[in-house]
């Protein structure tokens, strides 16, 4: 095994046994990307000399025999809707192609503080609005298992680096399944936190009610350590929740017997892959067989999850990208002689096509004479969906279902029909638009070789019972062992 | 709920300071009407007694200390931006 393919706590023993430096093991990444990068295409930007140089750091202390955080000297990608100091940020968007913020996100403060090494930015879905990573002004990702398909999105990037071997771990963030959806598609594990339990400080606003910030890992342990890692409150983000923050590997017993499973019916939808299906009816009986009790269980207001989804996550965007003007940062249109028309003419060239679909949706449903119609309506769905999930986790623990209802799909097989686009995310809007915790872990592969994902859910702040229950069954299956052939 | 007409689309446009072309508009009153027209789907729901959730967490008015700290400094946030002079964000004309 070269050192690029082992998983983050695999590092850490050998690093701390200075088996290995970090400088060797971010070299080895670094030839990882430069072998296969031009052909999966997942970062924007890579920063491979400041790299090398947290290495070093990175080593000096392992060196010396202090006691080092679990994720010091580990090579980790970060999409690049968060904010990293000095370093290019342009949320896959040519109206921030020239943005280098001055300033630090909170969970970049946070991998500094673990003495990670940050390897590079990822692509993304422009301002994380989509399903396929399609909608980047730079570059179309490829699904490492089949190089014609899409990796999912919006956090596509940071899927695929992880699922390509060309970073240890790294940080996506997903507003209605744009971690767990992608983390599905490549075959790997991807986790969204509660909201308000990692700080948005520094991750560029899509919808604030949803937005949360989350790993990409090859394994659950890893997702656990990067979890201790970014969690916590933050008096910088006052939505950001102070409780306890704890051991997450503490929970990864191995044990989930008497663990009471509920399967949603709702989330078995007409239309869905048949193959996803079966291989995700396998997943739930392997759970079974480590101890849980299945239930079939009923939330019936699913099927509203996606218009919700399409009202309030627009409206919240159209107000948070009101501040692209062209005044403060980012690309101005020049040749306008008065303001009004600089701001038109900057956001015009500078917002790619869903971007502006989704502004324009937005500001209808705000708009006056629209807002209860849409935008209030929406929000009372909202609480009716909640409360599906309120009652759901009085009778069971956790929830277990497809992550997404088809595998990978071709590249430019849903570009033209947005609505259509829209609908890939119907299985993880509904917990987001909850708030709830989810984890997605790989749970077999289509004849076709493409990767299935397992999504968890728990009610808030539950987060370790569904790490747990990944855990539990990522030790019984090996499904996160297999990798594709590149 | 009613389908969206290519006046609405530019009204809406201008809110949202965006340009269109005739074919963008064209486009997008056919786009913005499909997924409006799924959207309608709320409608089957009675929500009469139902309150809004504007956040899913039990959180009201945080508030933190009138502690007065250090900020960025102005030269590195002018630094940012497209067009700046003397301390301030320079841009195209206001008033006439």
């Amino acid at each position: 095994m070269s050192l690029y393919q082992l998983t983050a706590h695999e590092l850490h023993e050998k690093l701390k046994a200075r088996e290995i430096t970090s400088a060797e093991l971010t070299q080895s990444v670094i030839d990882r990307i430069d072998a296969v990068e031009g052909l999966i295409e997942g970062y924007i930007t890579l920063t491979k000399e400041t790299a090398l140089q947290q290495a070093e750091v990175a080593d000096v202390g392992f060196q010396r025999g202090d006691e080092m955080p679990p994720l010091a000297g580990i090579p980790i990608a970060i999409k690049d809707v968060i904010c990293t100091k000095g370093v290019l940020t342009t949320c896959g968007s040519k109206i921030l192609g020239n943005f280098v913020p001055p300033y630090d996100a909170t969970v970049t403060t946070k991998l500094h503080q673990q003495g990670s090494v940050v390897i590079g930015k990822t692509n993304m879905d422009e301002f994380a609005m989509g399903s396929s990573t399609e909608n980047s002004a730079y570059r179309i990702t490829r699904n490492p298992w089949d190089l014609d398909t899409i990796p999912g999105g919006s956090s596509g990037g940071s899927a695929a680096v992880v699922a390509a071997d060309e970073a240890i771990c790294s940080l996506g963030s997903d507003t209605g399944g744009s971690i767990r959806q992608p983390a599905a598609l490549c075959g790997v594990v991807g986790m969204k936190p509660t909201y308000g339990r990692v700080s948005r400080f520094g991750l560029v606003a899509f919808a604030s009610s949803l937005d949360q910030i989350g790993p990409f890992t090859k394994d659950v342990t890893d997702c656990a350590l990067m979890l201790n890692a970014i969690c916590g409150h933050d008096p910088m983000d006052s939505t950001s929740v102070n409780l306890p923050t704890p051991d997450y590997t503490k929970y990864l017993t191995n044990d989930i017997e008497g663990l009471r499973i509920g399967v949603p019916r709702e989330y078995f939808i007409e239309g869905m892959d048949t193959e996803v299906e079966s291989i995700v009816h396998t997943a739930v009986e392997a759970l079974r067989e480590c101890g849980a009790t299945i239930e079939e269980i009923s939330l019936p207001h699913t099927e509203y999850a996606i218009a919700t989804y399409y009202i309030i996550a627009p409206a919240e965007a159209s107000a948070n990208l009101a501040r692209y003007d062209g005044v403060r940062y980012g690309y101005r249109a020049e040749e306008a002689d008065e303001l009004i028309e600089m701001y038109k003419k900057t956001r015009s060239r500078g917002f790619g096509e869903e971007v502006k679909r989704r502004i324009m949706l937005g500001t209808y449903a705000l708009s006056s004479g629209y807002y209860d119609a849409y935008y209030l309506k929406g929000q009372k769905a909202r609480t009716l969906i909640k409360s599906d999930f309120d009652r759901a986790f009085e009778a069971v623990d956790i929830i277990v279902t497809p992550t997404s209802p088809t595998p990978a799909f071709k590249v430019g097989e849903r570009t033209a029909d947005p609505l259509q686009m829209y609908l890939s995310d119907v299985l993880t809007t509904p917990s987001s638009l909850a708030g709830l915790p989810g984890i997605s872990v790989p749970c077999g592969l289509t004849e076709g070789g493409l990767p299935i994902g397992l999504q968890m859910l728990a009610a808030p702040f539950e987060e370790g019972k569904i790490l747990n229950a990944a855990y539990t069954f990522e030790q019984h299956t090996n499904h996160h062992l297999q990798k594709p052939d590149l | 709920m009613s389908t969206i007409t290519p006046e609405e689309v530019e009204h809406v446009a201008n809110l949202a300071r965006l340009e269109f072309n005739e074919e963008e508009i064209a486009e997008f009153t056919h786009q913005l009407g499909r997924i409006l027209d799924y959207i309608g789907k709320l409608n089957e729901l009675d929500t009469t007694d139902v309150p809004p959730t504007s956040h899913v967490l039990p959180l009201h008015n945080v508030q933190k200390a009138d502690d007065a700290h250090p900020s960025y400094d102005r030269a590195v946030v002018l630094d940012t931006a497209p067009s700046a002079e003397e301390g301030y964000f320079e841009v195209p004309k206001v008033i006439e």
